[in-house]
């Protein structure tokens, strides 16, 4: 009932707005992300690196993907132990694709710069669809002990 | 031996008698008397065909005599056509004649094998407790959850996808609750189900069991707040992780004018009843 006129109103504000600079009207906030900087990880591997107990969990610095969003496959710049360690995306809370699983925790895998894993075995379940990652992270995968 | 063998003549002396008699009494009858009285035999000269074996196909499971119908059958309360939900229920109803989806509840153990082209073999099995069924029609989906590897991992299955080859049942039971997302928040020993579990075998009559766990959960913060009203929560022991006085809190979060708001009223018992005789239907087709 109201909705024809708020928009009438708006559209109206938008035509002055318009001419003097293209601004937006409304805040944006981030979208709802799966992995994105300051999260806190835990790592699957059984490297020394991410096994050592430190007084502050492992945090993610930064995401190479276009969004700042990170999926599963997608590689971050963790801070460890007070070094900056690039890792893979094994796994996220967030619910993502219906056929595909869903972790209680955020899994991420300790990598080189060159794609090679630090450590040498991963326990826990890996998604199935990482395997399309063959060509870069196949040495990941060849370590992954089970397949979900 | 000998006195066996003697009482043994007699016995057929006396046969051989009273067959000589019978004969001769059969003589003097009419033949109609005689004709009836040969029909109140066994061996009667009118053909009676022999009864028909009864064939218990062991292989295929017993259709469960329960009246059950799939929750994702009842359409929600919209302004649609009803022709919509009609044609999705003749889409689902081919599916089934296809992929077997048997009767399952939230709480039910369940072991779904997926099409999956990065799997090695191409299938991927999965086994864990439904925590949750949603949607309506052909995107009804239910959630697995089980613990691998002390890692808790929840796989959302489209009950009507292609992608789906097998759904076993392997334990049918159900909860004090039709959702069970608090098992997150919970111990983990409530979540792990054993992934060579054998099938519990269940009666396809009588009553569905209901199992009336309480469960017990991990110290507070939770993922949402399961002691307020609104979820309406049964299978949690609140006594354990919380204060009465906190319980009473929560309380204040109650409404109980809700179940009195008649505008949320949606009684679908006939709409039920049409729908499972429709689906019997055009199952047996």
């Amino acid at each position: 009932m109201a909705l024809p006129w708020l928009s009438r109103s708006l559209s109206g504000l938008l035509l002055e707005t318009a001419s003097l600079n293209c601004q937006r009207n409304f805040s944006v906030s981030a979208v709802a992300a799966a992995i994105q900087k300051m999260t806190r990880v835990r790592v699957v591997d059984n490297s020394s690196l991410g096994n050592t107990p430190y007084h502050r969990p492992p945090r993610v610095i930064h995401v190479y993907t276009k969004n700042g969003v990170g999926k599963v496959g997608d590689r971050v710049l963790l801070a460890i132990k007070g070094q900056k360690k690039k890792a893979l995306i094994v796994g996220h809370k967030m619910p993502g694709e219906r056929m595909a699983p869903r972790f209680d925790s955020n899994n991420v895998v300790l990598i080189e710069d060159n794609g090679n894993p630090t450590g040498t075995r991963i326990k826990v379940p890996v998604p199935t669809h990482l395997r399309k990652l063959e060509g870069d992270y196949s040495k990941v995968l060849a370590i992954a002990g089970s397949f979900v | 031996m000998a006195a066996c063998t003697k009482r043994l003549d007699r016995f057929i002396i006396s046969l051989r008698l009273l067959r000589n008699l019978q004969l001769q009494n059969e003589r003097f009858l009419s033949t109609s008397q005689c004709l009836r009285a040969a029909g109140n035999d066994s061996e009667s000269p009118k053909f009676v065909p022999p009864s028909k074996p009864v064939i218990v196909d062991k292989t295929q499971t017993v259709a469960s005599l329960r009246k059950f119908l799939s929750p994702e059958f009842i359409p929600p309360r919209q302004r649609t056509d009803p022709l919509k939900f009609s044609i999705e229920r003749k889409d689902m109803i081919r599916r089934r004649k296809v992929l077997n989806i048997p009767e399952f509840y939230v709480g039910s153990i369940l072991a779904v094998t997926m099409a999956d082209p990065n799997a090695s073999g191409k299938t991927n099995s999965f086994v864990g407790i439904c925590i949750q069924r949603g949607g309506k029609g052909l995107g009804a989906t239910f959630v697995l959850r089980n613990i691998i590897n002390n890692q808790g991992v929840e796989i959302c299955y489209e009950l009507y996808s292609p992608r789906i080859q097998k759904i076993e049942v392997l334990k049918l039971e159900k909860r004090l609750d039709d959702n069970l997302m608090y098992l997150r928040d919970a111990l983990p020993e409530y979540s792990t189900v054993d992934p060579e579990m054998k099938p519990v075998p269940f009666s396809p009559t009588g009553e569905v069991p209901v199992n009336k766990i309480k469960v017990r959960m991990r110290p507070k913060p939770w993922s949402k707040r399961w002691e307020r009203p609104k979820f309406n929560i049964q299978g949690i022991r609140f006594d354990l992780s919380l204060t009465p006085e906190q319980m009473e809190h929560a309380q204040k979060w109650a409404q109980p004018w809700l179940e009195y708001d008649m505008l949320k009223e949606y009684d679908t018992s006939k709409l039920e009843e049409q729908i499972i005789k429709e689906v019997q239907q055009e199952m047996s087709k």
